[in-house]
């Protein structure tokens, strides 16, 4: 298990190297630069500036001392926000963020495998149909929809929920954008949680659990959940991601200043490095995340163990 | 009042009834038997009386067990039956025990359902069945994954969950069919012994199995009940015609015809082959070890062994399919290049192979028409398509099918059609060896046995030679000229058949041929041959392979090799094969 967790990480190397390469290049390459303002500053002042963040060096030079600068770990200055590096800024958004990123997988699977479960067990019922075409019509609505449409509906009709981030009491504030952020999770766990429930149902050991007289509770808790669950927890890397990438929209929908609003703001200023931050950090976590999944599905399935 | 009385049980599958109007009683305490052949409605019987068949199934009928109705009993209802008045063995532990789950925790959970025991007593009854059953070491067993287990300690554990909570009704289905013929035996001896007054429903294809071992047998055909009675007279004077077909597909390892040795000139050769694999481990398991064996003219060699014996190896390893690690092959006088790419066209078109599964070994995106002809597209380019198609009309008429095959798919054939249509694919090219890999294990006995006449008239007209690999002695007894016998990758005994029925010289053929169960209730089952596993490869016995199951072996035997030595016509590996009386 240790070879194999050490092999993994030393494999993520090659793909972070890239992610940051063609990270750093697309970012150099979009048209502008952080000081570009409407009013074009005097030729001067923008080479002095652009000396002082070593914009007026080849390309290649750029790239170098950026990796060299996160090796040993420093991700740089923020090109717009005075005074503070990178690090800080994501120190800053991303605990919010993550607050609502966990509160969202949380409830995605709470709903997403009970239902998917439920629709499973009564296979073909009204109640199987209406779960799946929930769960259909969740994956097909994009974040940038569901949201604003929530917040029309329960916040500015109903007024039930706060609109928005700044200023709203207590835990309300989080309502919205952690179902936001869950809908569409809900919905494909619920639909994988069914598919796999259907399919480990049919096994000849659950045939066999039924003839020891076990009872469907028991058997759903004690024999089919756990393997149910392995494609559900192979589906969580690419879950998080997304979770993480709805949550950029999410937080500019709804003004929570978290990380995706950095990413926002950074990549509308041409904030080179805080942008190439992100994505660095999103990208390690990303990585780390697939890891652990990984390293868990080991934990449930006995037969992969020692391979 | 009858354990359980089963009257005019129909189970229909939309409009077709799988079981049709059956009636039977099981006494307390008795061993009957349900024998027939694939789809003949044994096993859907028998998932319907404990209401295990699939939600599309309508059952009709009564069902009653001991005095109550079951077949109006929900599923809830019938839970407090299951486990607790009725068990049941299925065919395959690998497939019926939940993977996930220590072995342990799954017996243990029945007891607690069924509010037998709790905590650490239900542990300690747990651990206790386990060592009941003959698993070695049940503390540790109890924590074992099921894939941590071999065959026979699965079907074991199996049994233990059967009857953990000590039923009235026995159902056995299978439950041996996936095991070797050795464990097969002790399983047997296992369930004769643990049932006590348990009754016993025992399903089966295998009329051995029956024999000796049930009091009262049912023969289903096409879901019907054609025959019932006490064994002894089923067997002595069958009245139903059905019967009578099964009867005589049985084949015995004690008598029936044996084919005298064939004479012809030496076609294959294979000297001192040894081929190995590495493991997920990277260890390396050494699968064949020195085999040396030759394939005469016309001559059917049967190779056979338990699995892990290294059968399946050996004939990869001679076809090219896997690289040999030492040793040659030796064909129509040239030495054959190990992968099987760098053989001539010739050398390929003339060896050719036959698996066990031919569902999985036909493409069912092609018809059967495209199947047979392929090889043709490789081996005789220029043929024109017309020729082709009446060259596959041909090979398909002489296998016994007729034109309507051609335009098929595979699911469209039934299990004997589809091994038929692997044997034509496999004879289009006139190969001069054929080599079936337990081509008929997975066949119903009529079926099986018109493949075989196959196989011997294409032989007999053709001079083929075939390597006939099997698990099963009865078969290679009727089909071969000489037997080849593998233990552990090795060759322990090569003998013609006739001598080798007669005097086995290994105890290992003895056993195997002790272990075949004899269709015949007037020849009492010997008891299991056999203790124990095959071992594992990574670690094989030192001396002999076989000397940790020996019941001849001395001390000599743990320590030296004992190498293949002449005795008449035939190849022996024992130390004490000239004084033992086999």
């Amino acid at each position: 298990m240790l070879r194999y967790t050490l092999h993994r990480l030393l494999g993520a190397i090659p793909t972070l190297l890239l992610v940051i390469v063609l990270a750093f290049l697309m970012v150099h390459a979009a048209p502008g630069g952080p000081f570009d303002a409407e009013r074009a500053l005097p030729p001067e002042v923008a080479a002095n500036i652009e000396a002082a963040y070593h914009l007026d060096e080849p390309l290649a030079k750029q790239l170098g001392r950026y990796v060299s600068g996160l090796l040993r770990g420093d991700l740089g200055p923020s090109f717009r926000y005075r005074d503070y590096t990178v690090a800080e800024l994501i120190g800053t958004g991303f605990p919010l963020s993550l607050k609502i990123g966990l509160l969202a997988i949380l409830l995605a699977l709470m709903v997403g495998i009970s239902s998917g479960t439920v629709a499973a067990l009564r296979q073909g019922s009204m109640l199987d149909r209406i779960v799946m075409s929930f769960a259909m019509t969740g994956i097909s609505i994009p974040v940038f929809v569901v949201a604003p449409v929530l917040v029309l509906l329960l916040a500015v009709k109903l007024q039930w929920l706060p609109a928005g981030w700044s200023g709203a009491p207590g835990a309300a504030k989080y309502i919205l954008p952690v179902i936001t952020l869950a809908l569409p999770q809900i919905a494909y766990i619920a639909r994988l949680t069914r598919a796999s429930m259907i399919d480990v149902l049919g096994r000849d050991f659950i045939r066999t659990a039924r003839a020891q007289g076990l009872g469907t509770k028991t058997i759903i808790r004690v024999h089919a959940l756990k393997p149910a669950m392995l494609p559900v927890l192979s589906y969580m890397g690419p879950a998080i991601a997304a979770i993480l990438t709805g949550s950029v929209v999410v937080e500019e929908v709804f003004g929570i200043p978290g990380l995706g609003q950095f990413f926002v703001r950074g990549a509308l200023n041409r904030d080179y490095t805080l942008v190439l931050g992100i994505v660095i950090f999103y990208a390690t976590l990303i990585i780390a995340l697939n890891l652990i999944v990984d390293i868990l599905y080991g934990v449930i399935d006995p037969r992969v163990r020692n391979e | 009042m009858s354990l359980l009385e089963v009257n005019d049980l129909t189970v229909r599958y939309g409009d077709s009834a799988v079981v049709d109007s059956v009636s039977f009683v099981v006494n307390r305490g008795e061993s009957v038997g349900i024998v027939g052949e694939s789809g003949s409605g044994k096993s859907q019987t028998a998932l319907s009386i404990l209401g295990l068949l699939p939600g599309n199934a309508t059952v009709t009928g009564s069902i009653r067990f001991d005095g109550q109705e079951l077949a109006d009993k929900t599923d809830q209802q019938l839970d407090a039956i299951r486990a607790m008045s009725i068990g049941i063995v299925f065919q395959d532990p690998m497939q019926a025990l939940n993977p996930y789950l220590r072995v342990g925790q799954q017996l243990r959970q029945i007891l607690l359902q069924h509010e037998l025991a709790n905590g650490a007593e239900a542990d300690e009854k747990v651990k206790k069945m386990l060592g009941r059953v003959g698993l070695p070491d049940p503390e540790r067993q109890f924590h074992a994954f099921p894939h941590e287990l071999s065959g026979g300690m699965r079907q074991r554990v199996m049994i233990a969950s059967a009857i953990i909570c000590e039923p009235d009704l026995l159902i056995a289905d299978e439950p041996t069919t996936a095991l070797d013929v050795t464990v097969q035996a002790q399983i047997l001896d296992l369930l004769e012994e643990l049932r006590d007054d348990t009754a016993l429903l025992l399903i089966t294809h295998d009329l051995g199995i029956v024999a000796g071992r049930c009091e009262r047998l049912l023969v289903f055909d096409g879901g019907r009940l054609v025959e019932s009675g006490a064994t002894t007279s089923i067997f002595s004077s069958p009245e139903n015609a059905h019967t009578e077909k099964l009867l005589a597909a049985a084949l015995r390892t004690d008598r029936g015809e044996i084919r005298a040795a064939a004479n012809g000139k030496t076609v294959l050769g294979v000297d001192n082959a040894s081929v190995s694999y590495r493991d997920k481990s990277k260890e390396r398991l050494v699968a064949v070890t020195d085999v040396s064996l030759s394939l005469r003219e016309a001559e059917t060699l049967a190779i056979v062994g338990e699995s892990g014996s290294g059968k399946s190896s050996l004939v990869r390893g001679l076809l090219g399919l896997i690289p040999m690690r030492a040793g040659r092959v030796v064909y129509a006088g040239e030495s054959l290049e190990g992968p099987v790419q760098f053989r001539s066209a010739a050398q390929r078109r003339d060896l050719q192979l036959i698996f066990q599964d031919p569902a999985s070994a036909l493409n069912p995106q092609m018809r059967v028409q495209t199947i047979v002809g392929e090889p043709l597209l490789v081996h005789e380019a220029a043929m024109s398509a017309d020729a082709r198609k009446e060259s596959v009309a041909s090979i398909l008429n002489k296998v016994g099918l007729d034109e309507s095959y051609l335009r098929r798919f595979p699911h469209q054939l039934s299990g004997g059609q589809a091994q038929r249509v692997a044997i034509a694919r496999a004879l289009i090219l006139e190969p001069r060896i054929l080599i079936c890999d337990e081509a008929v294990a997975a066949l119903d006995g009529s079926v099986r046995e018109q493949v075989l006449e196959l196989l011997n008239d294409v032989q007999r007209d053709t001079g083929l030679s075939i390597i006939f690999i099997s698990h099963d002695l009865a078969v290679v007894r009727s089909v071969s000229h000489r037997v080849a016998v593998m233990y552990l990758g090795q060759l322990v005994e090569v003998a013609e058949t006739a001598s080798l029925f007669s005097r086995p010289r290994h105890p290992y053929t003895r056993a195997l041929i002790d272990a075949s169960p004899i269709p015949d209730p007037r020849v009492a089952p010997a008891s299991a041959p056999l203790k124990g596993e095959v071992p594992s490869l990574l670690t094989p016995p030192t001396g002999c392979v076989f000397h940790p199951r020996c019941v001849f072996a001395q001390e000599d035997c743990s320590k030296k090799q004992p190498g293949l030595r002449r005795f008449g016509g035939s190849r022996v590996s024992c130390h004490r094969a000239d004084e033992l009386e086999l």
